[in-house]
């Protein structure tokens, strides 16, 4: 697992910080673009490969993600100064685990037949990179209120890949958004056909990697950060 | 051509800095090269100057595909009538094919040109001539029943996410033509497998006849690699396949085009039929004595004339961008597509067509296999010092 660090700037020590502060609105806005976890911190990348081939997995998988990292960063901010370094990572792990297993038991209870679609998948948001990145790059060293959001941001950020590379895997590979049919009978009577290849991994690679290019065409900052 | 010249001059101030069109002045430059030798010459710097060039290379690529295109027009005419039971002339067949082949090729140029005409604008780089040779090679490993709006699909695919996002002609890790049929291959599997090779469109007052199977002999030969067609049949391409890939004489033929010319590189081609051949001679070996029908004793210069084998290893392999650029490093390249082609085919069933597999990931290794081959010959040249 590759944690990149980004420099998080710390934040000082003031006697008021408004709730909802320029610096906060930053942290909270700039995973969703400029800092997105996906495409430009390239973590998360192999739950967003399989859990995007419809998007209401996709949707169920974002919000799952974005309340562990939401969650974990706010728990581990609350405590980082009472763990001891060599043993943070178990720690941080331990919290990821008892979240995890928390959106698990929600799902199965809840929304069983999703929670059959995203299998396994559930089970690995505590390997995935984003959450244990976010703790390491940035709870540790924040204070409660700003990772909170830092993670919630970052939730989201993941979430929207997820879902738009879902929308495109889901109306192209069988006709359908959310379950309801989109495509039109007509194209198919005259001769157009669901694309299979959307249906296989690679296609969500080829999607993240055409966001990418669009995001960094679009945003000449970006060009020079990997 | 007077004519077109005087066009072409007249046309030519608005295209030029401070023109009207000045934003679209690469696709300008693109016609006027193709049509004409450019009237500017170097002016300073010492330049090698040598005939060939990449329009010079592309055009003999091509020329050495008529072959196998000349070939499959006519075999796409000669199956449909087969299949029918028909009494057909060689003009006949000929024409058949033609007309179906045809719009095939037609909108594979007219879209991967279109592709790249766009990104030459919006870049302001001059039009590359690196798609004339995939937009025939498109169309040449494609079944002639395909529609046309999959052609259109591959070709935007391919030149999009083949070339242009690595920066265009020259760029591409991978080759272009392939990658387009890999992607109908995986997006559209039920036209690009199965009963699709032959065009059975109908003719009036005839049926298909008694036994016609559309089958492939590359799927012949996973049931039961006695009931392909024979060695001769299939070295001439009297069967059923993509339209340019079933005749090994006339991809043979192009073979020795590109080797002459020096376009190709014979090390590729040889290693790549060597690298078939000594698989198929191992899995022989290797064959359970139990099953006698078994893939893995089909007899090893089979694995040579089979599907689209020597098309690929001559067309596709030696590709010079995706390629292996090291004398050594087109040996090793060469015998592991071979090889790997063989392994594929024979091992996994649903894959029937390794050879095209086996490329693409040949093309991908082709940079690490350069480096380890200069990495060795620097630390031999180090020892000796």
């Amino acid at each position: 697992m590759s944690v990149e660090s980004t420099s998080a700037p710390v934040v000082e020590e003031k006697k008021k910080e408004a709730l909802f502060s320029k610096k906060n609105r930053r942290i909270l806005s700039d995973p969703l673009d400029d800092n997105n976890p996906i495409t430009v911190q390239v973590l998360g990348i192999c739950s967003a490969l399989a859990v995007t081939v419809q998007v209401k997995p996709a949707i169920i998988m974002a919000i799952g993600v974005t309340f562990v990292t939401a969650f974990s960063n706010l728990i581990i901010s609350l405590i980082r100064d009472s763990v001891p370094g060599r043993i943070r990572m178990i720690v941080q792990l331990i919290v990821i685990a008892l979240l995890v297993t928390l959106v698990d038991q929600a799902l199965k209870a809840y929304m069983f037949d999703i929670s059959k679609k995203l299998s396994v998948f559930v089970g690995l948001i505590i390997t995935n990179c984003i959450v244990m990145g976010r703790l390491e790059a940035f709870a540790m060293s924040q204070k409660p209120w700003p990772s909170f959001l830092d993670g919630i941001g970052n939730g989201i950020g993941y979430g929207i890949i997820l879902v738009v590379v879902a929308v495109f895997r889901e109306l192209f590979g069988s006709g359908t958004l959310m379950g309801y049919k989109v495509m039109p009978q007509w194209a198919y009577d005259m001769g157009y056909v669901n694309n299979g290849l959307m249906m296989l991994p690679p296609a969500a690679l080829f999607l993240i990697g055409i966001y990418i290019w669009i995001q960094r065409q679009r945003n000449a900052k970006l060009i020079n950060v990997s | 051509m007077k004519f077109l010249q005087n066009i072409i001059h007249s046309v030519k101030p608005h295209f030029e800095k401070g023109g009207r069109f000045e934003k679209l002045y690469p696709a300008f430059e693109a016609l006027e090269t193709f049509l004409f030798t450019p009237g500017t010459t170097t002016r300073h710097g010492v330049h090698i100057r040598d005939a060939m060039d990449l329009k010079r290379t592309m055009m003999t690529v091509i020329l050495a595909l008529i072959p196998p295109m000349l070939f499959g027009m006519w075999n796409v005419g000669n199956q449909h009538h087969l299949a029918f039971g028909m009494e057909a002339t060689m003009m006949e067949n000929f024409w058949f094919g033609f007309v179906k082949t045809l719009p095939i090729i037609i909108v594979s140029y007219a879209v991967g040109l279109g592709v790249e005409f766009v990104f030459s604008v919006m870049r302001g780089h001059p039009v590359s001539e690196g798609y004339l040779v995939t937009g025939l090679l498109i169309p040449l490993t494609l079944p002639v029943t395909v529609p046309l709006w999959m052609v259109a699909l591959a070709a935007i695919f391919c030149t999009l996410l083949g070339k242009e996002i690595f920066g265009g002609t020259g760029m591409n890790f991978m080759n272009p033509a392939l990658l387009a049929r890999a992607f109908l291959f995986f997006a559209f599997p039920a036209y690009m497998s199965g009963d699709i090779w032959t065009d059975l469109s109908p003719e009036a007052g005839r049926a298909l006849v008694d036994g016609y199977s559309g089958a492939t002999n590359l799927v012949a030969f996973d049931a039961d690699f006695h009931t392909m067609a024979s060695a001769g049949d299939m070295f001439w391409g009297f069967e059923q396949g993509s339209i340019g890939e079933t005749s090994v004489a006339a991809c043979l033929i192009g073979a020795l085009i590109l080797i002459i010319s020096g376009v190709g590189s014979w090390q590729i081609i040889v290693s790549c039929f060597l690298g078939a051949w000594l698989m198929g001679l191992g899995l022989n070996g290797l064959a359970p004595a139990d099953l006698p029908n078994h893939a893995m004793h089909t007899p090893a210069h089979y694995h040579l004339l089979l599907g689209g084998f020597a098309f690929g290893a001559v067309y596709m392999a030696t590709d010079p961008v995706s390629a292996a650029q090291t004398d050594r490093g087109k040996w090793i390249y060469g015998l592991l597509i071979g090889a790997f082609t063989v392994i594929l085919r024979v091992f996994n069933p649903a894959y029937p067509e390794g050879v095209m597999l086996s490329i693409l990931l040949m093309n991908v290794f082709a940079p690490l296999i350069d480096h380890i081959v200069v990495e060795q010959h620097i630390k031999k040249r180090l020892k000796r010092a």
